[in-house]
């Protein structure tokens, strides 16, 4: 099998708080091969958005320390590499579109402007042809009257359509991985599933490896190939996308599916998951989430669980799950 | 945008109404009659009658009041009593000075108060940052006057370095006398403008660079001074812009303090001279003068913010 297009080996990201240091991201570890789309799906402070920034390095500075571990893309390491080599990676190599499309275009430059710097920056283009390359992008994103809108300013554009700008910005210089992190959550339902439309199409025709993250199972669903599920800064569970939602193993994963509303059971109340989220710089002995697990045992609460492999691309981080769907080898025997 | 401006303008003219109102006031708000107060305590009953005469403080208020707005509007504003001109010439004489002093101060103030907000808001919390910030509180708080005398002992008295008073017009000696008759009291009085500027251009850098937009051109391999002078700048100045309004009128504000300290003939020694003297037509006059430039200032800013920022549009 050729070498992942992205690797990340044990990466953690500590954050300063009021209440002193708080591990964000625990030792998590990922692979996205060439051209695969994968889905990290989480609660907000799993740690999805802070694995993702770490991937470019753009987290916060002054309160962040710096990530240890290791993100291995074409053989270099992002972690360690000096900021100018880092600069011609974000936004060549690996591009990145954010949650809210209100605030993340500079309110004072023309679409022609934020999406021209992208290409004079890594393709070199003059200003007349990056204008012109602007406006294919826009097409290309589907944006109606694309050379009139071109040399407007963000505040006449709405939700939907400044997230196709910020789309066209991140695909400019045809980079190679795209990572979105929560690129529908601030939108109309409508307007996500367009959005959803848009990057699936743009994935298949540009031949892009894409990071997914989101909340939503659904958009998991319809979009990726491979999840991940994150749990208080800890991976939990990674599976191709139809085995998750047909068996899952970890309960946390089960807790997540059996809270999606179902066309076809009439149901007076959703379930949910008892509990919240605990506070991040709480310690937890054992597995974090034994407090709110319906299935937690003594071993639970005392020893940290591992991840373990539970079947082809398959891994679980739940101990007495995994001993029940892979028999041991005495059992076999 | 021509109506744009044409409906600020006659926004502004209930404000210079209320405003001629309240400088009309002035006269039957004092204590006692200004009459009597102008004329001095050995004055015979007659020469008090003949100033209130000339004053028309012996005619019924509202008469005074319309009598105030006809002449206001043809642009009379008064004649002094000591200085024996009209208020129009005594100031269009002394406004040059004034204009060169706040011109040159604000050319001082503007790229040193936005420039120290800028380097502390991009290294915050260093000891950079604490630096600047002691150096603008220190502007803010230090009072002019008093940092106008050490200036003049020292650099005027010890070193020489500059006149120690005085002003020179550019019409009579050229460029370098007049900029070094100016340069002294208009670092003082930039002082206070840069400290004040300085702070309010830290806290709307920090605001913006928290934005999600600083991220998204990072995310692009923006490099880091483009995306301070580039993405970050222009959205910090469009608060910043805003409070110049205050500055420019702070700063001719000061200039009554500065200008005496350094004995320049400008419209704040006039102000002075005019309360001194109990010249209450001057005082009036000069008042309603720097009404008008304040209100027109602050419509100039206006029309200077839409440049700023493409969401404001007038009219």
């Amino acid at each position: 099998m050729a070498p992942p297009l992205l690797e990340v080996d044990d990466l953690t990201v500590r954050f300063r708080t009021d209440a002193g240091w708080m591990t964000a991201v625990d030792r998590v570890s990922l692979a996205v091969g060439e051209g695969e789309a994968l889905g990290i799906v989480g609660e907000s402070g799993s740690g999805k958005s802070v694995t993702a920034l770490s991937i470019l390095r753009l987290h916060a500075a002054a309160t962040t320390r710096m990530p240890t571990g290791k993100i291995t893309y074409g053989g270099r390491d992002l972690l360690t590499l000096p900021t100018r080599e880092m600069r011609q990676i974000r936004g060549g190599e690996i591009a990145m579109i954010f949650q809210d499309p209100m605030s993340s275009l500079n309110p004072v430059l023309t679409i022609a402007d934020q999406i021209g710097e992208s290409l004079r920056l890594h393709q070199g283009v003059d200003q007349a042809t990056a204008r012109k390359r602007a406006i294919e992008l826009l097409e290309l994103v589907r944006i109606p009257d694309a050379a009139r809108r071109v040399d407007e300013y963000p505040h006449r554009l709405s939700g939907g359509m400044r997230q196709r700008v910020m789309i066209a910005i991140a695909i400019a210089c045809r980079p190679k991985l795209l990572i979105a992190d929560e690129p529908t959550t601030a939108l109309d339902v409508t307007i996500q599933a367009q959005i959803l439309d848009l990057l699936r199409d743009l994935q298949r025709e540009l031949g892009m490896s894409v990071i997914l993250i989101t909340h939503d199972m659904g958009v998991i669903a319809e979009f990726a190939r491979r999840v991940m599920v994150m749990y208080a800064g800890r991976v939990v569970e990674v599976a191709p996308v139809g085995q998750m939602f047909r068996s899952p193993v970890h309960p946390y994963t089960e807790g997540l599916l059996s809270a999606i509303p179902k066309l076809d059971v009439d149901v007076r109340r959703l379930p949910t998951i008892a509990g919240s989220i605990p506070d991040p710089t709480a310690v937890i002995p054992g597995c974090r989430y034994s407090p709110r697990c319906p299935l937690v045992q003594e071993a639970c609460r005392r020893d940290s669980p591992a991840l373990l492999p539970a079947g082809p691309e398959r891994e679980a981080r739940c101990p007495p799950r995994v001993a029940m769907i892979t028999p041991s080898k005495e059992t076999v025997a | 945008m021509l109506r744009g401006i044409l409906m600020r303008l006659s926004q502004a003219v209930p404000v210079l109404l209320i405003f001629s109102v309240m400088v009309f006031m002035l006269m039957h708000l004092l204590p006692g009659d200004p009459a009597l107060a102008i004329a001095g305590p050995d004055a015979t009953p007659e020469a008090v009658q003949a100033i209130r005469q000339q004053l028309g403080l012996d005619r019924p208020l509202p008469i005074q009041l319309l009598e105030w707005f006809a002449h206001i509007a043809v642009g009379n504003f008064g004649e002094s009593i000591t200085l024996k001109q009209s208020v129009v010439s005594a100031v269009v004489e002394r406004l040059p000075v004034t204009l060169s002093l706040s011109l040159v101060s604000l050319i001082v103030t503007l790229p040193i108060g936005i420039g120290l907000g800028v380097v502390a808001a991009y290294w915050r919390n260093s000891w950079i940052d604490a630096f600047v910030m002691v150096l603008a509180l220190l502007g803010v708080s230090l009072p002019g006057f008093w940092v106008g005398i050490l200036s003049v002992l020292y650099f005027s008295v010890q070193l020489g370095w500059f006149p120690p008073s005085g002003y020179v017009p550019l019409t009579e000696g050229g460029f370098w006398p007049w900029f070094a008759s100016l340069i002294q009291p208009a670092i003082v009085l930039a002082l206070f403008q840069i400290g004040f500027l300085a702070r309010i251009t830290r806290s709307a850098m920090l605001d913006v660079l928290d934005q999600d937009f600083i991220r998204t051109a990072r995310a692009k391999g923006v490099d880091e001074w483009t995306t301070i002078a580039k993405h970050a700048f222009r959205n910090t100045l469009i608060p910043v812009v805003t409070v110049l309004g205050i500055t420019l009128s702070l700063l001719v504000g000061g200039s009554v303090v500065i200008e005496q300290v350094f004995a320049l003939p400008g419209i704040g020694r006039l102000i002075v001279q005019g309360i001194l003297n109990r010249d209450y037509p001057l005082v009036q006059g000069t008042m309603l003068l720097f009404g008008f430039a304040f209100v027109l200032i602050n419509i100039l800013v206006d029309i200077i913010y839409t440049f700023v920022d493409p969401r404001v549009r007038y009219g």
